[in-house]
């Protein structure tokens, strides 16, 4: 068994390790609820990270950083939104366009302004996210095992951290208790019955679309304003897409959606503390241990894991006239 | 200057009426689905629209409703001009439809339907609150119960069709508009639902009211409007008119209201059916024991309300269903659950369908016509090029000898099955099964949602191949057509067969008595 410590350092590093998966996730479920299928995650959350540090950087300020992150995945989300709602076009080619578009620039303008081989430099002080301590934080110290729980688990997260954890209840709030969570599941099950109803079908999706792009955002700044200290290139590592198998896994399902990205982080975090690991005897090698999110998604995407029914107008544009 | 034409008939200014359409005209890209089409509809009454498939119906409440744009014209509504751009116009305008393909969110329930686009306020639980007791007075005053907290993908159509009626009239609808709505009704949810509108009107709504059944139209409309390919032909008083003369205004010809046939000459059996059974998904059992014979030269014709096993029984034979029991075909014997139970198999052994969903089973919606006539037969000598290749060019000669012999409109090989309208998507399915000439012909409701000029022709079609000495099945959930297309009828209630009745010596009240699981009294045929 292991003691109390490694096991709060690991969860700890699970929440930090899940939260941009956790934001991508809860991105993908409002825009997938509302029938627009977004493979562009990465690319916007990648865009997100690299402006978000590039501001940061030059501003010293991680908030504008944070704001700069923010247009940049909005301005991709604008994008998307154009091709697959106002244009009908395919959106699984949308989203691929996103997610070149976003891994080319990014480097040419990192190397463009920094010269770092598309790095931006390192972060410091006030242009990266500061762990805020809880109340009673040292307070609690001496309490046994939820003393160091609040301590070291709970307390001492960045900003985005508890965003991120504070998003999976107000999503479920809003799809679930409010007229534009009925109208914006509607949108994605039969747009005709919202057009029908009197409802702007495309309204709701752009709104939807935008909350993505916001989602993203954070995710993005997170990645290189929190976890990470400045803007390495392709730095999202297919987190887009373990959002996305998350999101399945979930059922599209904001509850879920913590649940599932949370269990990532967790496979992160063992494969990032234990380098190799003995089995049973059998020893596993560091890279295997490191490809355990990848094939958990796939083993996700194969359908492993029960039926999961998608929005059922998903990835179809709105057209009334042939 | 409409102003005052309006003032210069006295009763007309006087009482404004409910609607009143002005040159409407709709193209969808080369097809003029509206060409200036003016109608008045009275207060308070119930007006019937009639017109073949593809005449435009849909397309010109669609735009009453704001859901296509009409290219020119315009929509007065109790007398004033009202520009209705998108349905929420037409909502505010008091104007409530329902399609004639529900516009339902399947997986939400029957509160969240209805309240959908309606809420007050930015939190739904308020919302939802008012529609529950707002469903329970309605529920009262008009007879459409349906639970509130059921989700819509679980009711029967009927109940959906309640809903999207509920919808309406929670928006305080005034006039509803009901597109084909007994298409997918039982006699008895039709029966229900004309109450529901009676009700209705009453209360001073005004009704329109689209359908392919005359009787329909003569049992309770007011007023009723002819369309015909995309003109407005006529609107007359319904007392003032007659099935027939409704008939030659759609058609633009005399149509035979009542199937012609001669006695039937019934030759050797075709087909032994022993004892048939299928299960469903569920494990649960759908076909319990049947059993039927049918000769050639004979049309044996199934009756009851759909869902009693008629389409397992139909799949069974067809090949697509699995099952047990025997089936002989001239004495051969069929495979009904290993690998010879195939669509293929069955028409190598003499069996043709025309499926009960024909846009599901019937046809590829997003294929060519010409794509469509083959299915099935694809691998048929003539169709085929060598050894690997088919040979297009023979199937769209075949495609379009089809078309002009079942006149099928419009005759262009190349459309997508999707943009013929119904009718004329059957005639194809028809005309490429019974031209293959088959033993045996199963046929699974081939007039639903057809109108009169296509069931006329489709019926005698089926009277043909009876007369070339075929058998066939006839499974339909119309009593009419069941008692008019018949030698011998067998009825089907909960996976049996009932009973079999003579046409000539039975009557709707007997056969509906045993559809409902009553026997019947009377000496079978
Ligand atoms: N959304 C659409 N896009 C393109 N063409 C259409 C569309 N809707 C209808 N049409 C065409 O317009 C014409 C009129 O169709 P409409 O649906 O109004 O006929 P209908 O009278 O309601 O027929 P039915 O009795 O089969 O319901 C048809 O030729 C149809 O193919
Ligand atoms: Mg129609």
């Amino acid at each position: 068994m292991m003691d109390l410590p490694t096991l709060l350092q690991i969860l700890d590093s699970t929440i930090r390790l899940g939260t941009p998966l956790l934001l991508a996730c809860l991105a993908g479920l409002f825009s997938e609820r509302a029938g627009i299928f977004d493979i562009g995650l990465e690319g916007k959350m990648l865009a997100a990270a690299f402006l978000s540090a590039a501001v940061a950087f030059v501003t010293g300020s991680v908030w504008l950083g944070l704001v700069a992150g923010i247009v940049a995945s909005l301005l991709m989300s604008a994008i998307h939104g154009l091709a697959s709602i106002t244009f009908r076009g395919n959106q699984l080619i949308s989203g691929v366009a996103i997610n070149f578009l976003a891994s080319g620039l990014t480097v040419l303008l990192g190397q463009y302004w920094f010269a770092l081989g598309g790095r931006t430099p390192s972060l410091e002080g006030a242009a990266r996210f500061a762990p805020i301590t809880l109340p009673f934080a040292e307070e609690l110290r001496g309490v046994p095992v939820l003393g160091p729980v609040y301590r070291e688990l709970i307390s001492g997260h960045t900003a985005l951290v508890y965003v991120a954890l504070l998003a999976v209840p107000a999503s479920w709030w809003l799809l679930y208790r409010t007229r534009f969570g009925l109208r914006l599941r509607a949108v994605g099950e039969n747009p005709a019955a919202v057009d029908t109803a009197g409802v702007s079908v495309v309204g709701i999706r752009y709104a939807a679309v935008a909350i993505c792009g916001l989602l993203t955002g954070l995710a993005g700044a997170y990645l290189a304003c929190s976890l990470s200290a400045g803007f390495v290139k392709e730095m999202t590592a297919g987190r887009g897409y373990i959002a996305l198998a998350a999101l399945i896994f979930a059922k599209w399902r904001p509850w879920q959606a913590l649940g599932a990205t949370m269990l990532f982080g967790l496979l992160e975090a063992v494969a990032n503390r234990y380098q190799s690991l003995n089995l049973w005897g059998l020893p596993l090698p560091v890279q295997f241990m490191q490809a355990l999110p990848y094939i958990l998604t796939v083993i996700i995407l194969a359908g492993f894991v029960g039926k999961a029914i998608p929005p059922r107008a998903g990835g179809q544009p709105y057209v009334k006239e042939r | 200057m409409a102003e005052r034409q309006a003032q210069g008939r006295p009763e007309a200014a006087a009482l404004p009426p409910a609607i009143e359409l002005r040159g409407i005209s709709k193209a969808f890209g080369p097809v003029q689905a509206n060409g200036d089409i003016s109608v008045r509809v009275a207060r308070g009454t119930i007006h019937g629209i009639v017109g073949e498939n593809g005449a435009g119906k849909s397309t010109l409440m669609s735009i009453l409703y704001g859901f296509y744009r009409a290219d020119a014209g315009e929509i007065l509504i109790g007398g004033r001009p009202t520009p209705i751009p998108d349905s929420q116009s037409a909502i505010r305008a008091g104007i409530g439809m329902v399609f004639q393909h529900f516009k339902l969110v399947p997986n939400f329930t029957v509160l969240e339907n209805v309240v959908l686009g309606a809420e007050e306020g930015a939190l739904l639980r308020p919302s939802l609150a008012r529609a529950r007791r707002e469903l329970t007075r309605l529920a009262e005053d008009y007879e459409l119960d349906v639970d509130p907290d059921a989700l819509v993908e679980d009711l029967s159509v009927g109940h959906q069709q309640r809903v999207e009626i509920l919808k309406a009239l929670y928006r305080q609808a005034d006039i509803l508009i009901l597109d084909e709505p007994t298409g997918v009704l039982t006699p008895a949810e039709a029966d229900h639902l004309f109450r529901i509108l009676k009700g209705l009107k009453a209360q001073g709504k005004t009704i329109v009211l689209i359908t392919h059944k005359l009787r329909e139209i003569m049992e309770i409309t007011d007023e009723v409007s002819v369309m015909r390919r995309g003109e407005m032909v006529a609107t007359v008083r319904t007392e003032a008119t007659s099935p027939e003369a409704l008939a030659e205004l759609m058609v633009g010809r005399k149509v035979l209201l009542r199937v012609d046939k001669a006695p039937a000459a019934p030759g050797r059996t075709v087909l032994e059916i022993e004892d048939l059974r299928v299960r469903d998904g569920h494990g649960v059992e759908r076909l319990k024991g049947v059993s039927l014979t049918l000769r050639a030269g004979e049309i044996l014709g199934i009756a009851g309300v759909a869902g009693n096993g008629q389409s397992e029984l139909l799949e069974l034979l067809g090949g697509i269903a699995q099952g047990t029991g025997r089936v002989r075909l001239n004495g051969t014997e069929l495979d009904l659950s290993g690998r010879g139970c195939n669509g293929r198999a069955r028409r190598a052994a003499g069996i043709a369908h025309v499926p009960e969903d024909r846009q599901h089973l019937g046809m590829i919606l997003d294929f060519a016509a010409w794509e469509n006539v083959a299915f099935g037969y694809q691998d048929a000598p003539e169709y085929r090029a060598g050894r690997f290749f088919m040979d297009n060019d023979a199937l769209r000669a075949e495609c379009e000898g089809k078309m002009a012999r079942f006149d099928v409109r419009p005759p262009l090989p190349a459309l997508a099955g999707k943009n013929f309208s119904g009718g004329n998507q059957q005639k194809l399915i028809v005309a490429r099964e019974i031209e293959r000439n088959p033993d045996l012909l199963l046929i699974g409701q081939p007039t639903r949602g057809v109108d009169i000029g296509a069931i006329e022709f489709i019926h005698k079609q089926i009277v043909a191949l009876r007369d070339a000495g075929k058998a066939i099945l006839l499974v339909s959930v119309e009593l009419d057509e069941i008692m008019s297309l018949s030698d011998r009828i067998a009825v089907m209630f909960d996976g049996r067969i009932m009973g079999l009745r003579d046409p000539a010596r039975t009557d709707e009240r007997e056969l509906g008595l045993m559809m409902a699981g009553m026997d019947g009294t009377r000496g079978a045929a």
